[in-house]
């Protein structure tokens, strides 16, 4: 089982089970299975609906504002002096991040299944606020669920939410962050089957969750392949995003995954070091394992009790990772590597004073190992980063730990 | 199936009345406390024990078996020392069977042969893994029975007929009839609902059907017994663990004996089920 040969495609997956090698998977309650059979079956249909992937790129175009740009960071990477930076521009999507392009497709999905509620978990709020969005465009309850902690350190968000007619509720187990709303909203979700659809957020979760978080999200590598191409005529040799559960990193990588020239770099967050419990490195320093109905690396102790972690950004304060992100892993064909805190917070500084645009605590993280390896590399080589997402939200966060008053 | 569970099927049934089945936390809120809990059950009146294996993030579980869990971490409780409970339990009851209840990682981490030969050394007779529904069979599941361990599965109101065959092909020991969507420690639905959806379930199998799920008094235990083989108890009996210890959360003088007490009078509503359906 551990011959997996290498395939010919690194696209083609998953299996019908759901499966990315031995992760992913449907680790759910029966009550359940039903719902993501039926969700799966709606999802092919859907996939190969000509109406429906025309009134996906028409939101896309008119509501999102696709295609995000590709910018050229030209004092950026005069100041690493090394290879060309360039920034796919999802910050400027509406409601500020790369969330919103799988919303859109979700509720789609959620209005041809003739669900009447939409429940979703968020971290930073990022997801939920592009969950309350969708919910209030196309006439649906919305329910969030948020970790206390993150209630209370995303504040900006949390308003937003309650303005779209969005329902917050916090949650007080555990550490009060994204894996807490996750269970919390699971636990709905069992309860009131019939009528809600679950807006997952990340390219994890059962089987088909992964799967089309993904294609919702592969827009954003599918435009930044074409736009590199016509501007600088080749591919870039580096993509890098920012990954928690992972799904603006699945997004950029995935169209890049087949060429080979194209290096992978993921990057968690390294919290306040590897050496003890405050991170949410799941690849560098966990283990597989079996939480939210999927198989991935997870942070976990020896008994398989799933720890929570620590990051400066709320989006990243997860203990797992999708499941695509452990297969790209322990095949080779992507790299993860961690970035502290303190690198974090450096990064975002040092791209608001050089470029004139804030960045969220999240995408920083992704940023944080462009400097790193940018200067180390030739001038005629190309970085792509993701930077999924702005920093509004993250002010306050920022302004305490910088100690400056607001 | 094994002789155990077998032989306790037969034997509620010759009596003519349904199984009491009762669940607690391994480990809540300390080991030997728990130890002390599992010893009394049989006395009291349960029939087959079902241990719960404490896990951080229980994801089908109402508020009360989350804390139960969280409090079985905290005074220390892994799944090894919920196989030594277990294997303690055996010395003094060859007789009764127990069923580990749970989430997989814990099981997935500790090594799936390695956990199913210590069950079998520890005397366990089936288990149920809430999240490894017929799909994730290749997990658990198949290897199980192959050594002779029940593995029994949930079947739930959204479990049509269309999908029931599939939910009951690899399932053995009985059937776990979940009496609602949703978590643990929900209200009851109407009994007669309840019964309908036994009777449904029975038209596809020979197992037994035990029915959870919201059941936290006598009067339920006799409603439910009425149509169902077996009746689960679990979030009462966590409930009344809870509300005797001290205001620190350790054991209070009363915890053991008030969980007794409370199985005592579920024994008896179990035991008048058939009485109200023979009417």
């Amino acid at each position: 089982m551990n011959e997996t040969p290498k395939p010919n495609s690194f696209r083609a997956g998953p299996d019908e089970d759901g499966r990315f090698g031995i992760f992913g998977g449907r680790f759910v309650a029966e009550t359940l299975m039903p719902l993501i059979l039926d969700l799966q079956g709606e999802w092919e249909k859907a996939k190969n609906d000509p109406a429906f992937q025309a009134e996906l790129a028409d939101l896309g175009t008119h509501y999102i504002g696709r295609p995000s740009p590709l910018y050229f960071a030209e004092r950026l990477t005069e100041h690493l002096g090394g290879a060309k930076i360039y920034f796919k521009r999802e910050e400027l999507n509406h409601t500020g991040s790369h969330k919103i392009n799988n919303c859109i497709g979700q509720i789609l999905l959620a209005k041809r299944m003739g669900k009447t509620r939409i429940i979703a978990e968020t971290g930073a709020g990022q997801h939920g606020v592009a969950s309350a969005t969708v919910a209030a465009r196309f006439g649906f309850p919305c329910v969030v669920y948020m970790g206390a902690t993150d209630v209370e350190r995303q504040a900006p968000n949390v308003f937003r939410m309650k303005l779209l007619g969005a329902e917050v509720i916090p949650v007080t187990a555990g550490n009060g962050t994204l894996k807490d709303a996750m269970n919390e909203a699971l636990r709905d979700w069992v309860t009131n089957v019939e009528d809600t659809y679950y807006l997952i957020g990340t390219a994890a979760g059962p089987h088909p969750y992964p799967e089309l978080v993904r294609d919702f999200q592969s827009v954003i590598g599918k435009e930044a392949r074409e736009q590199i191409l016509e501007a600088e005529g080749r591919l870039p040799d580096m993509v890098i995003a920012a990954v928690g559960g992972g799904s603006n990193a699945i997004g950029i990588f995935h169209p890049f995954l087949d060429d080979a020239g194209v290096q992978i770099v993921g990057v968690e967050a390294g919290g306040r070091g590897l050496q003890g419990v405050e991170h949410c490195a799941s690849i560098t320093a966990g283990a597989p394992g079996v939480l939210h109905g999927n198989r991935t690396y997870l942070l976990q102790d020896h008994d398989g009790q799933i720890l929570e972690g620590h990051s400066v950004s709320a989006g990243l304060d997860y203990p797992g990772i999708g499941p695509e992100h452990s297969w790209l892993h322990d095949i080779g064909r992507a790299e993860y590597v961690p970035i502290m805190d303190h690198e974090a917070l450096d990064a975002f500084q040092v791209l608001t004073r050089l470029e004139g645009i804030i960045p969220a605590l999240e995408p920083s993280h992704a940023l944080a190992e462009v400097i790193k390896r940018a200067p180390k590399m030739r001038k005629d080589q190309i970085i792509v980063m993701n930077l999924s997402g702005r920093g509004d939200k993250d002010i306050f966060t920022v302004a305490k730990i910088l100690g400056m008053d607001m | 199936m094994t002789v155990r569970m077998d032989k306790r099927f037969a034997a509620v049934k010759a009596e003519g009345r349904p199984a009491l089945v009762t669940y607690f936390m391994g480990g809540d809120p300390d080991f030997d406390t728990s130890l002390g809990i599992m010893k009394a059950l049989p006395g009291a009146g349960s029939d087959i024990i079902e241990l719960g294996m404490p896990f951080s993030d229980p994801m089908a579980d109402g508020p009360a078996v989350q804390m139960a869990g969280q409090r079985a971490l905290k005074s220390g409780q892994t799944l090894s020392k919920t196989l030594d409970l277990a294997a303690k339990f055996r010395e003094t009851d060859n007789d009764t069977p127990i069923v580990m209840m749970g989430y997989y990682n814990p099981i997935y981490v500790y090594g799936v042969d390695k956990f199913l030969d210590d069950a079998i050394a520890a005397g366990i007779d089936g288990l149920i893994v809430v999240d490894l529904p017929p799909e994730m069979d290749d997990e658990l599941c198949i290897p199980a029975l192959a050594k002779g361990i029940n593995f029994i599965r949930l079947a739930t109101p959204t479990t049509d007929d269309k999908r029931l065959p599939t939910v009951l092909k690899n399932t053995s020991g009985f059937v776990y009839y979940v009496s609602m969507n949703g978590i643990t420690g929900s209200a009851l639905p109407d009994p007669s609902l309840i019964a309908g959806a036994v009777k449904r379930i029975k038209g596809h199998t020979d197992l037994p059907v035990c029915v959870g799920f919201g059941v936290k008094t006598a009067d339920h235990a006799k409603a439910i017994g009425a149509s169902a083989d077996g009746v689960v108890v679990g979030t009462a009996i966590v409930q009344q663990i809870a509300g005797s210890l001290t205001k620190d959360g350790k054991a209070g003088p009363d915890t053991v004996a008030s969980v007794v007490t409370l199985v005592r009078g579920l024994a008896t509503g179990v035991r008048a089920a058939r009485l109200v359906a023979a009417e």
